[in-house]
């Protein structure tokens, strides 16, 4: 259902992406992991157009389009068929939970409000937050930030929802709470494309696990192959590193 | 010192000041400070979205009005103009002045409160189906404004007390008729204290509204 080819990005001198490319099936869980810097958020706001690629081509729902020429319409269009999930959460600041879900179907879809307002009440619900519709952002912990981010990517019934480090500005004890969220999602059939540190929920949600490094993919393979037999050399050793935050969400 | 005659002056003169206060300096106020909003919210929006051209125009507005003062402005306006048969009334061309030149200001203010939007609430705003203007209407500047209104209360403030300049085009508000009160009566040290006063009436009133203003913005933290 979503397929990047061949994208390149360069910040300035910095290359970022080198020529990836990735795909993603309807009901897949993808997990991008990878060190620091190795492009793999950049890869993901190039997905949803939130940072312009350099050069690319991006299949979404069959339809080609170049990452680099594409139209404002032609990026809403995508964008209304997307979720985002932030690291940060970026919630409206000045809307109430409910409010930051429905604000995109009233505004962005022209959805009635009444029917909106049901829409997201029952995302928060799912989210497990339908006791604080009214509360504001600066009112609610990061976990519950984040699951009304989660919420809000949801309410539009989007085909695939991309999570840029959900968990990474999270507190420990608060990132249980916006894996399992995730991972019900994951079990309803969400096509989900996650790029995280969180190795528990990689290897034991996702399907599918993208190894990334310096702009270029590493290794990929079925998730549970990925982590008990890494082909590469960089890969193994990446997994030695990181095998402390092992086990987390399992 | 303050003898019967200078007593029955003052109050005398309290009402002659304060009506002109209520019918000119006010609505000047009310009415430039309005349009300034209008002119500085364009401005800092042009400047904060990258328009080509119309930001340089802004900035050019904002450099020159900033870089000039006041009191030639309302000179230019008023008694330049007329060369190129542009005649204006004193009123008009005081709210005309007074607009463009407390534009340029605000407009400055809302830039930096603009600025100080994280840019994630716009992306955020972009990904669920919101356009450009969209989210600008409804998520960054709401937050802007509110970050903006100490400041800007600070501006209205110091407008109030500015368009007695307008007294220099003719304009009959509160300083003139202060002053032809003087003429008449010889008592500049009470009057000028006395119209001080008011001036310093109004802009407590104001003061209070910020305060109101304030706790009522503040409801949803941060």
């Amino acid at each position: 259902m979503l397929e990047i080819k061949d994208i390149h990005k360069a910040f300035g001198e910095l290359e970022v992406l080198r020529g990836v490319n990735i795909h993603v099936d309807k009901g897949e869980v993808v997990a991008i992991l990878g060190p620091s810097g190795s492009g793999k958020t950049t890869l993901l706001r190039c997905a949803n157009f939130l940072e312009k690629a350099d050069a690319g081509t991006l299949i979404f729902d069959g339809e080609e389009f170049s990452l680099n020429h594409i139209s404002k319409k032609e990026i809403a269009r995508i964008r209304r068929k997307t979720g985002f999930v932030f690291q940060n959460y970026n919630l409206f600041r000045n809307k109430t939970a409910l409010e930051n879900v429905t604000e995109g179907l009233i505004i962005g879809r022209k959805m009635p409000k009444t029917q909106a307002v049901e829409i997201g009440k029952r995302a928060l619900e799912k989210v497990g937050l339908s006791d604080r519709c009214d509360y504001y952002p600066s009112q609610l912990s990061g976990g519950q930030q984040q699951r009304v981010a989660i919420a809000r990517a949801l309410a539009a019934e989007p085909e695939i929802i991309y999570f840029d480090e959900p968990t990474s500005a999270l507190d420990p004890e608060l990132t249980g709470e916006v894996l399992s969220v995730m991972r019900q999602l994951a079990d309803e059939g969400m096509t989900m494309l996650v790029v995280t540190h969180e190795m528990g929920f990689a290897r034991n949600v996702s399907n599918r696990v993208i190894f990334m490094e310096h702009g270029k993919v590493v290794e990929e393979g079925n998730s549970k192959e990925f982590f008990a037999n890494p082909r590469e050399e960089r890969t193994r050793e990446f997994l030695r590193t990181i095998s402390g935050h092992m086990g987390s969400a399992d | 010192m303050i003898d019967q005659r200078l007593f029955e002056i003052l109050v005398d003169s309290f009402g002659k000041i304060l009506i002109p206060g209520l019918t000119i300096t006010i609505p000047l106020t009310a009415i430039s400070f309005s349009i300034a909003l209008v002119i500085a919210v364009a401005t800092a929006m042009v400047q904060f979205a990258n328009v080509k051209v119309l930001k340089q125009i802004a900035r050019f507005y904002v450099w020159v009005i900033r870089g000039t003062p006041l009191l030639v402005q309302l000179f230019v306006v008023f008694y330049g103009l007329p060369n190129v048969g542009i005649i204006i009334d004193p009123f008009p061309a005081a709210v005309l002045v007074f607009s463009i030149n407390e534009g340029a200001y605000c407009a400055e203010t809302i830039r930096a409160a603009l600025e100080a939007v994280p840019a994630g609430q716009m992306e955020a705003g972009q990904c669920v189906g919101m356009t450009y203007l969209q989210v600008m209407r409804r998520i960054v500047l709401p937050q802007a404004l509110r970050t903006a209104f100490p400041t800007l209360s600070n501006s209205l403030i110091a407008m109030v007390k500015d368009t007695s300049l307008a007294a220099n085009i003719t304009v009959v508000e509160m300083f003139m008729t202060t002053q032809q009160i003087v003429a008449r009566t010889y008592e500049p040290l009470a009057l000028y204290i006395e119209v001080g006063l008011i001036y310093l009436l109004f802009c407590t009133i104001l003061t209070k509204i910020q305060r109101a203003g304030e706790k009522r913005l503040n409801t949803y933290g941060v």
